[in-house]
């Protein structure tokens, strides 16, 4: 369909807009990208040639430097002193309070709590195991030789060992009710259940905000706009104290259940705008060309159109779920024990209450890997689905 | 096609069937929620109805805009809270827009150190949760030393964990004077650039628009300041006991909140700033250049007309995520509208009314900030063509 160019040689689209994929390349290679072209060949080999060309080229960019170096100067020593020199690594908070850096100690004796909450100290390597399973499959799931079908197979084998592993009860794993389950699980868990449902869901509500019928098509309309004008907060409080109210009396539905729906039909309308923008996308002609084949509303969506589309819009996906991952923390305002709140309890101890620098850090840390991570990947998708479509 | 059977061939029919079809079920599902909800309500002898706005709150606020006292009703709590929402959402704008271009042109800076610490900055912020910082902001306010020992940022301004204080014009006759002279000043600026437009377009010549409209916004709020007696009088805070005495002062949450939130959609900003900047083709400067126009105007009527075309739109979800994160004002006690409604639920149980207050009061700010966004866009998008 689409021609194929070698990557050095794609032709230059027109308009002004160029494609993402120029940010992209920026984003990749910067110091390349602002390097001046060593025309002469004699500036590479002066000395100090380089930064002449990158730091002193102009009095403005002189100066800046300087200020660079200058800011460099007071937070590169304090912080790595505070950071490594000068930090306890172990031992009790007597030693942390003799010490003049950070107090690694909390983290060597709190990070059980911060990771897994307050699930039985002693099954813990089951969330461990949980976690571990859940990031392997996230990682390869990453891979495209492995966009396969058995891929969604293996997933839900995935999911169901997971649920074996958490709850228990049964091939001798003593039962654990949901309620003593935290940190990094919960958050794992919320942010791939509410992009794996929503996705969907968001596709029918995408579809539906394109639909003839004025029915349908106002009440996605409706859905989209209401739940992308407010803020998840509230999303989640309606979930946490409303859902309850909407049941007939004596059905309860759990706490994690409630922000879990709370969470995906906010991620479904935020997806499902993603998805309309790749369904946009796709040339008219496409369109015309399945009606001219007399395929039906469905056959055309499902053969012709969604193919086409989804493939425009995994980079938003990864995107999205970026979000989703950091947006978990907000459960913790409906009284869940992801991540976040469980490392504000670590600090909460009498003992360690001077440290919550450092458990914050280590738990931005956390947070930090994995956003840093899939959004590199985010990126990368993005060169590679230019590579191949961009005409 | 009188034939029933055969009608149903007909697309148009098959149309409304579905849509009949989809409303009775929407109507179903709806007519069970809200009888359930009703039913629930009843058992729990909880009251429903609006009433309870004009009852007596009970409960006192942190800070406020407005004068406000827990004896007043649950209707001025919550106008109290939309007020703090908006107060530390405009804030939030404001600041987060400066920082965020400053670090997207910094980004995009020939300086090799200055363009990795603009990329340092987008890419450890972006990549942490808002709550986290908010959170750690929130820590860091509250474990400043206290107002004896406050931090003087700078002069006259100090920290402490009471927030912060900053010293405040004292109120003068002349001020009022002066801030008049600036709106005429404003609309005299406009007239000129109109002016100067039209000149240039019938003339071909060009006018001094920039000169002359700084010094009409400038001189004569000048020159009445100057006039009145030049009053320079500021209320600067001072140590009295164990707390600061005058001056102008937020509290911590505000503070942290108003970081918080800054500091994060500072670091979307910059990327929608670079990208947009990006947009532009390099051609367009060398064009500008090979028409002799100097650096300054290729920036200001070739570059930025175009680019802000590209940074408008996202700019706008921008702006409105900062709104709806500012909600997470509940987690640190700053008493925002999402924290008095939530308040008020818990004390009158009123939870649905609560609830959906909150909802359409967030939809009407988000619909007039996308709204203000898109006039604004349209105008953007007009000058290019």
């Amino acid at each position: 369909m689409s021609k194929q160019f070698p990557a050095d040689q794609a032709p230059i689209p027109t308009g002004p807009v160029p494609p993402a994929h120029w940010a992209a390349s920026y984003e990749e290679e910067p110091t390349q990208a602002s390097t001046p072209p060593q025309a002469n060949g004699m500036t590479a080999l002066k000395p100090f040639g380089w930064a002449k060309d990158n730091l002193f080229n102009t009095p403005l960019n002189t100066v800046l430097t300087l200020a660079c170096l200058a800011l460099l100067w007071l937070v590169v020593p304090p912080a790595a002193n505070w950071l490594l020199l000068k930090a306890s690594w172990s031992g009790s908070s007597e030693a942390c309070r003799e010490a003049a850096g950070a107090c690694w100690s909390v983290i060597v004796v709190k990070h059980r709590l911060i990771f897994f909450g307050t699930y039985p100290y002693d099954e813990q390597w089951r969330p461990f195991l949980a976690c571990a399973l859940f990031v392997a499959m996230l990682g390869a799931s990453g891979v495209r030789a492995f966009w396969r079908p058995w891929l969604a197979v293996a997933w839900a084998l995935t999911l169901v060992g997971m649920g074996v592993l958490m709850w228990g009860g049964v091939a001798g794993l003593s039962y654990v009710p949901n309620d003593r389950w935290g940190g990094l699980p919960i958050t794992l868990m919320l942010s791939v259940f509410s992009i794996a449902i929503a996705f969907p869901l968001s596709i029918l509500l995408a579809l539906g905000r394109q639909s003839s019928l004025p029915a349908i098509r106002t009440f996605c309309v409706g859905f989209i706009e209401t739940m992308r004008g407010v803020p998840l907060v509230s999303v989640l409080f309606m979930a946490s104290v409303m859902f309850p109210l909407f049941l007939p009396e004596g059905v309860t539905v759990d706490k994690l259940l409630r922000a879990l729906a709370g969470m995906t039909l906010f991620t479904a309308a935020y997806l499902a705008e993603a998805v309309r923008g790749g369904l946009q996308a796709i040339p008219k002609g496409q369109y015309e060309a399945a009606d001219a084949l007399g395929l039906s509303y469905w056959q055309k969506t499902v053969l012709i159109v969604l193919p086409q589309a989804l493939r425009i819009v995994i980079p938003p996906i990864v995107n999205q779920f970026i979000s989703a991952f950091k947006d978990t923390s907000l459960v913790t305002i409906v009284g869940l024990y992801d991540l976040l709140t469980a490392a504000t309890v670590a600090t909460t101890d009498p003992e360690w209450r001077p440290y919550f620098a450092e458990v914050y850090v280590f738990a931005g840390l956390m947070f930090w890997i994995f956003c840093f991570s899939m959004s590199r990947y985010s990126q990368w998708l993005e060169r590679l689905a230019n590579r191949y479509t961009r005409r | 096609m009188t034939n029933p059977v055969q009608a149903l061939n007909s697309a148009r029919v098959r149309g409304w069937l579905y849509q009949a079809l989809f409303l009775a079920c929407a109507l179903a599902v709806a007519w069970y929620l809200v009888s359930n909800t009703l039913t629930n309500l009843a058992t729990r002898g909880v009251a429903t109805g609006f009433g309870f706005l004009e009852r007596e709150a009970g409960f006192e606020i942190g800070e406020s805009l407005l004068s406000y006292s827990a004896s007043d009703t649950y209707l001025k709590a919550l106008v109290v809270g939309l007020l703090n929402t908006l107060a530390v959402s405009a804030a939030g704008v404001v600041l987060a827009t400066v920082l965020g271009v400053l670090i997207g042109i910094a980004r995009l800076s020939s300086n090799w150190m200055v363009n990795r610490f603009a990329t340092l900055y987008v890419e450890t912020i972006r990549n942490v949760p808002l709550l986290l910082q908010l959170v750690v902001w929130y820590t860091i306010m509250n474990r400043l030393p206290s107002p004896r020992e406050a931090l003087e940022v700078v002069p006259g301004i100090f920290l402490s964990n009471r927030g912060m204080k900053f010293p405040v014009l004292v109120e003068h006759a002349g001020h009022g004077w002066a801030l008049l002279a600036l709106i005429a000043g404003i609309a005299a600026a406009v007239a000129i650039v109109r002016h100067g437009r039209r000149h240039r377009e019938a003339t071909g010549k060009p006018f001094p628009t920039l000169p002359a409209a700084i010094a009409a916004v400038l001189l004569p709020p000048a020159l009445v300041f100057v006039a009145t007696g030049a009053p320079l009088a500021f209320d600067v805070p001072v140590l009295s006991g164990f707390n600061f005495e005058g001056g102008g002062s937020v509290t911590p949450e505000f503070t942290a909140l108003l970081i918080g939130l800054s500091v994060y959609t500072a670091g979307f900003i910059a990327e929608i700033v670079r990208s947009g900047i990006l947009a532009v083709p390099h051609g367009q400067t060398e064009a500008g250049l090979a028409l002799g126009l100097s650096p300054g105007k290729i920036l200001r009527l070739i570059i930025l007309p175009q680019a802000l075309r590209v940074i408008v739109p996202p700019l706008t979800s921008q702006y409105l995520n900062l709104t709806k994160n500012s909600s997470l004002a509940v987690a640190i006690g700053y008493p925002d509208l999402v924290s008095v409604s939530n308040t008020s639920a818990n004390q009158t149980g009123q939870v649905v009314e609560a609830v959906a207050m909150m909802m359409v009061v967030y939809l009407i700010i988000s619909l007039s900030i996308s709204g203000f966004m898109n006039w604004y866009n349209r105008r953007v998008a007009l000058v290019t063509r």
